[in-house]
């Protein structure tokens, strides 16, 4: 019976927590929708939380049948007017606390109506909990920040200084005050000059990178020569270099050779540090496919180049595909290169005209919003159409990061 | 079955291509930057010295028949070295012919050529060259200007020559900043790897199993490693932000904090005693929060794959969650945590962007790969900066060495 009881004092305290959690999410999720300012008082929330669940373990203590159910809901209800009447906490934050409390009821159900309190059903609530709090937590710490950058990039600066904390999108405000600062970006900022920069640096890094490490691949995962598994495992060396150790360098022979300010600097280097990975990738996939296939290709009299452009490349559509978009993903944000390479403004790529042109205090800060949605954006719509492909293709091949 | 060499000499010519790309691009300025760390090299001297050739028309109202003054300026771009065996060719005007030129210059068909043999350091001289106008003279024609004067010289080069000295690597190693450097590295690596594999590990297991909306989730969580560094990172540096930023007016709205925090610029904080160096651990957490994503998809992988018959049978002998997960799970992840452990430190260790873009390298966040930048643009000094990133490449090595010896062995691979 002791143990019963440290596991109703645990998930006692739990509910405290996953409600105190909750309700800092809903705070954010009403100044973000609803409200735009927040006159959340964590004392308060807290207090309810805590008298809620002060009910909800006396009642489950004393009663454990279908009654409690009524008990318990009287009781919330009574707790939220009296918590409404003197403002301590607001409707919105009320609606949410309460409606994944009913959810958060039910889980416990099973808990408090099993005549014996197993471990078992101690441990299955428990990790129940546990797991959906961390889905919140995580989707939290993820989304904010996304959130925030869209939101801030459409605000005003009188706005964003006057009221920071002011997560509400704008939906008031005129189409051409809505997107504002992208216009002014792109007007003021040259930023569709980067935009075009990026984009034919990127695919022709895609297409470079594929063209040589395609053939590559093929032979590793495929031909028997002498050097072949040295020649695998020193890709996966290759992966380990810093690129800080080949910007200096590079830097000097691109200066002596006179093209170091140029896209096309970044058009060599960008594929020459994919190449490995994308081989890695490639090859990876082709030891997949069976060889009988190939095999007897060949004995029809098929020749190797025939055999890999007729059926090994159209096998390996998707893990080309997820190559091309991961390359296309380093290539669109990568840095380094482009910050240590490019001088003239007409050569920047996004990220370096990013870094140069709205990274300044004079900048006012949702240009520089604007851009960083303007530079992710495309980003996450390809990953978003080709997840799958990509998801297999990065855990197929160990990839940089 | 298949001629065995036929098949070797086409995989070569495959991989020919490939393997000379990554060679030019990668072992090559590996090389480079071993041979650049053993030279005194500033960021100036990456422009070899070379003649300098300004010409500047004296006479003015030219008549047929006058003598015309023409001045050359002859100069030698670098302060510090001579120069030698310099040409210089210009082409002069078919309306006119020399009278009296400097020694070592002579005219051919309309083509002035000089030689010197040897310009000092500084080397600055104007010598005026006396022509004469032909008498088919026409000054609408004419224009000196119309060809540049060219040089060519030979010079000391000092990326090319065969003197090398140790003292790039004292002056790095005589910095007290250096070891401070490494020490933040460090830490930085392996607490930002920690980091990255706990959240990730969490992560999988949150996802591993099937429900609705997983499919959503996964693509969600992979959100921060697929996106730019560049924005994600000012995203943070704006919500940290002490004024203008979010998270402090949210703090001080709510009363908790009386001041703002500095989170991207305090450099230790007292804590139960002891300094803790806050930005470096706000750092470390926003590397955490970015690159849990790919500790999280391996380990998924890894989880997917694991036999459920395991799990039965420790049902059966009646094991509890907690302890399936540590008696069954781990053991099986070790393998892949130990792989991913090796890859997140070696990348962390690599990073340069992060905390550039972050704090700057301020408030105790300067890493090695911030001081090769530091050094190479903010100092000038290609040198030290070679030989700090030498620095990055050994200690590398010797951790990857370390790791080779006593780690777990990965059971697939």
């Amino acid at each position: 019976m002791t143990n019963n009881i440290y596991q109703f004092f645990f998930i006692y305290l739990y509910s405290i927590i996953t409600l105190f959690l909750l309700a800092v999410i809903g705070d954010f999720v009403s100044i973000s929708i609803f409200l735009s300012k927040n006159i959340f008082i964590y004392k308060n929330i807290f207090l309810y939380c805590f008298l809620y669940a002060i009910c909800f373990f006396a009642i489950r203590i004393i009663i454990t049948n279908q009654v409690s159910n009524i008990f318990i809901f009287i009781i919330s209800l009574a707790l939220s007017y009296f918590f409404l009447i003197n403002k301590e906490i607001n409707a919105y934050q009320l609606l949410i606390i309460l409606s994944v409390f009913i959810a958060f009821n039910l889980l416990l159900q099973k808990y408090f109506t099993a005549k014996n309190f197993s471990n078992f059903l101690f441990e299955v609530s428990f990790l129940k909990f546990l797991k959906t709090n961390s889905l919140i937590f995580f989707s939290f710490i993820i989304i904010f920040p996304f959130y925030l950058m869209f939101v801030s990039s459409l605000k005003s600066q009188m706005v964003l200084l006057q009221n920071p904390t002011d997560l509400s999108i704008p939906f008031f405000y005129s189409i051409s005050d809505f997107f504002s600062s992208y216009i002014a970006v792109i007007t003021q900022y040259n930023f569709l000059n980067f935009a075009l920069n990026s984009t034919i640096v990127s695919f022709v890094t895609v297409f470079v990178s594929l063209f040589f490490s395609i053939p590559g691949a093929y032979a590793v995962a495929r031909l028997r020569f002498a050097g072949r598994s040295k020649i695998s495992s020193s890709i996966l060396i290759i992966y380990m270099v810093p690129a800080i150790v080949l910007v200096i360098p590079l830097y000097v022979i691109f200066s002596q050779l006179g093209f170091r300010n140029s896209l096309f600097s970044l058009m060599i280097v960008y594929p020459a540090t994919t190449i490995p990975v994308a081989l890695y990738m490639l090859q990876g996939y082709f030891k997949g496919i069976p060889y009988e296939l190939e095999e007897s290709a060949l004995i029809d009299g098929c020749s190797r180049i025939g055999v890999i452009l007729r059926i090994t490349l159209p096998l390996s559509v998707p893990a080309i595909l997820s190559v091309s978009l991961y390359v296309f993903m380093i290539a669109w944000n990568e840095f380094l290169f482009a910050f240590m390479f490019l001088d003239n403004q007409e050569y920047f790529t996004i990220p370096r005209g990013l870094y140069t042109q709205l990274d300044d205090q004079e900048v006012p800060r949702q240009y520089l919003m604007a851009g960083s949605v303007m530079i992710t954006v495309p980003v996450l719509l390809l990953f978003f159409i080709f997840e799958r492909y990509l998801v297999g293709g990065l855990t197929a091949g160990s990839v940089k990061g | 079955m298949f001629n065995l060499n036929k098949e070797a000499k086409l995989a070569y010519t495959m991989l020919i291509p490939t393997i000379s790309i990554v060679f030019l691009i990668i072992l090559f300025p590996i090389f480079g930057n071993f041979w650049l760390s053993f030279k005194e090299v500033k960021l100036g001297d990456l422009r070899a010295p070379q003649p300098i050739i300004k010409e500047k028309l004296k006479t003015k109202d030219i008549e047929p028949g006058d003598d015309i003054l023409i001045e050359y300026r002859f100069k030698n771009s670098s302060q510090k070295k001579p120069i030698f065996n310099i040409e210089i060719t210009d082409k002069i005007s078919e309306f006119i012919s020399p009278v009296e030129i400097a020694e070592g210059c002579s005219v051919n068909n309309n083509l002035l050529s000089c030689y010197f043999e040897e310009w000092k350091p500084k080397y600055n001289e104007k010598i005026i060259f006396k022509f004469k106008a032909n008498d088919n003279f026409e000054i609408d024609n004419f224009n000196p200007k119309e060809s540049k004067p060219r040089g060519v010289a030979d010079a000391d080069n000092i990326l090319t020559n065969l003197k090398f000295s140790l003292k790039n690597f004292q002056k790095i190693l005589q910095k007290n900043e250096t070891i401070e450097n490494i020490k933040v590295t460090f830490l930085y690596s392996f607490f930002a790897t920690i980091g990255a594999l706990l959240l990730g590990i969490s992560a999988a297991l949150l996802l591993e199993k099937n429900f609705l909306g997983k499919g959503f989730f996964r693509g969600l969580f992979l959100f921060p490693f697929v996106s730019p560094v560049i924005a994600v990172a000012f995203t943070w540096v704006y919500i940290l932000d002490p004024f203008k930023g979010f998270l402090n007016n949210y703090l001080l709205n709510n009363e908790f904090i009386s001041e703002p925090i500095f989170f991207l610029g305090l450099k230790k904080v007292d804590f139960l005693g002891f300094d803790f160096p806050f930005t470096l651990f706000i750092v470390i957490l926003f590397e955490s929060w970015r690159y849990f994503p790919l500790a999280f998809l391996f380990i998924l992988a890894r989880l997917q794959a694991i036999p459920k018959d395991l799990y039965e049978a420790s049902d059966i002998d009646g094991a509890t969650r907690i302890q399936q997960f540590f008696y069954i799970t781990l053991p099986q992840l070790l393998g892949v945590i130990s792989l991913l452990f090796i890859l997140r430190f070696i990348w962390n260790f690599n990073k340069f962007e992060d905390i550039f873009l972050l704090t700057g390298g301020n408030a105790g966040t300067r890493t090695l790969t911030v001081q090769v930048y530091d050094e190479a643009f903010a100092l000038s000094n290609m040198g030290t900066a070679s030989s700090v990133a030498v620095l990055i490449f050994i200690l590398l090595a010797i951790f990857v060495f370390i790791h080779q010896k006593i780690a777990p062995k990965d059971i697939e691979e």
